[in-house]
């Protein structure tokens, strides 16, 4: 694999985790529990969204192929994604939301955080511009776990399920491939194996405040980022995403 | 029970602005998050560089019906108005 070939496939995972989530996010928009929630989700949903703008845009511009960041956002079938399984899981209710943002959002800064110093000056620009972002998106699904988590018994539970059910996702997140280790080594990205240390720290200290308990088996779902295995519930997402792209071609208004 | 969050007014210092003002109000269960709801709901258009909220029941409120006494009066004191004096330039904004 070139290096090209990887930094495409990197920067292809990063727009497709932001993408799917970002969609997934903007569900909301307009059935959150409270007024304010819904204008905060929304406003995170945008963010996300534009983070997949530069992040597709830049891997169209490498790749070399005609292909922009809409043509790879609408254009590409299910088994062509490369999002980690976390992002495509469904909302569930409010908390299984905040929880699936929280996971994500850990991992979303430290991640930024290494391409802060990426070698490639674009990679370095736009982690710049999104990580400011991502500071915020983090402090407020922290605030929110923490608040859930430590809330009401009723709260407490739904908080504790929504940790059971989506910590196999978490795993994917360290997995590392051969596109990871040629990004390494010319010190594009980081390698996604080292990130995990500073993860468990950061999330285990807020999950220690919201009084729940993080999953003894680290079993890892995996196949998101490889594009081997997506879940059942991708293919819903990209067809509510992708349709009117897909009935009309490049339409435009 | 009440399970309604506690009614926020949020006040503004805009880019250009020397003071804060008011923009609206809002709910939520703390002030800390009171101030980011209002970053979400009020700072969505580069609007702001600093954000103050108040819980609106610490607020106190002159009452409508007291407008006669409280500003009536204060109509036929035209001399209370610096307009009658020349400010100088190096003053700056006042």
């Amino acid at each position: 694999m070139t290096r090209d070939e990887a930094l495409v496939q990197g920067l292809v995972r990063l727009g497709d985790n932001t993408l799917i989530i970002g969609h997934r996010v903007s569900e909301w928009c307009g059935h959150s529990p409270v007024l304010e929630e819904d204008i905060a989700l929304a406003n995170i949903a945008l963010d996300m969204i534009g983070q997949t703008q530069l992040w597709l845009g830049l891997a169209g511009e490498i790749e070399g192929a005609g292909r922009d960041a809409d043509t790879l956002a609408f254009h590409r079938d299910a088994w062509d994604f490369r999002n980690l399984l976390l992002c495509e899981m469904p909302n569930g209710d409010f908390g299984r939301t905040m929880m699936r943002q929280f996971l994500f959002d850990a991992w979303h800064s430290i991640y930024l955080g290494r391409l802060l110093k990426s070698s490639d000056a674009r990679v370095a620009a736009i982690a710049e511009k999104a990580s400011k972002e991502v500071a915020y998106h983090l402090e407020r699904s922290a605030d929110t776990v923490v608040a859930l988590g430590d809330g009401t018994p009723e709260s407490h539970d739904r908080m504790q399920a929504a940790l059971d059910y989506l910590y196999p996702y978490v795993g994917e997140m360290f997995l590392s491939d051969e596109g990871d280790a040629v990004l390494a080594e010319a010190g594009i990205a980081p390698d996604p194996a080292s990130l995990r240390e500073e993860y468990d720290a950061l999330v285990g200290r807020v999950l220690d405040k919201a009084t729940l308990s993080v999953p003894e088996n680290r079993y890892a779902q995996k196949g998101g980022r490889t594009g081997t295995m997506h879940t059942e519930h991708l293919g819903h997402l990209l067809a509510q995403m992708q349709w009117l792209q897909r009935a009309y071609p490049d339409a435009t208004w | 029970m009440n399970n309604e969050w506690p009614l926020w007014e949020v006040f503004i210092r805009g880019q250009h602005g020397m003071s804060h003002r008011h923009v609206g109000s809002l709910h939520a269960p703390d002030a800390a998050m009171a101030i980011k709801n209002a970053r979400d709901v009020y700072t969505r258009r580069n609007e702001g560089v600093s954000i103050w909220v108040v819980e609106a029941n610490h607020i106190s409120a002159s009452s409508p019906s007291d407008k006669g006494p409280l500003y009536e009066p204060s109509e036929s004191k035209v001399y209370r108005h610096p307009t009658f004096y020349d400010i100088p330039d190096e003053v700056g904004a006042m």
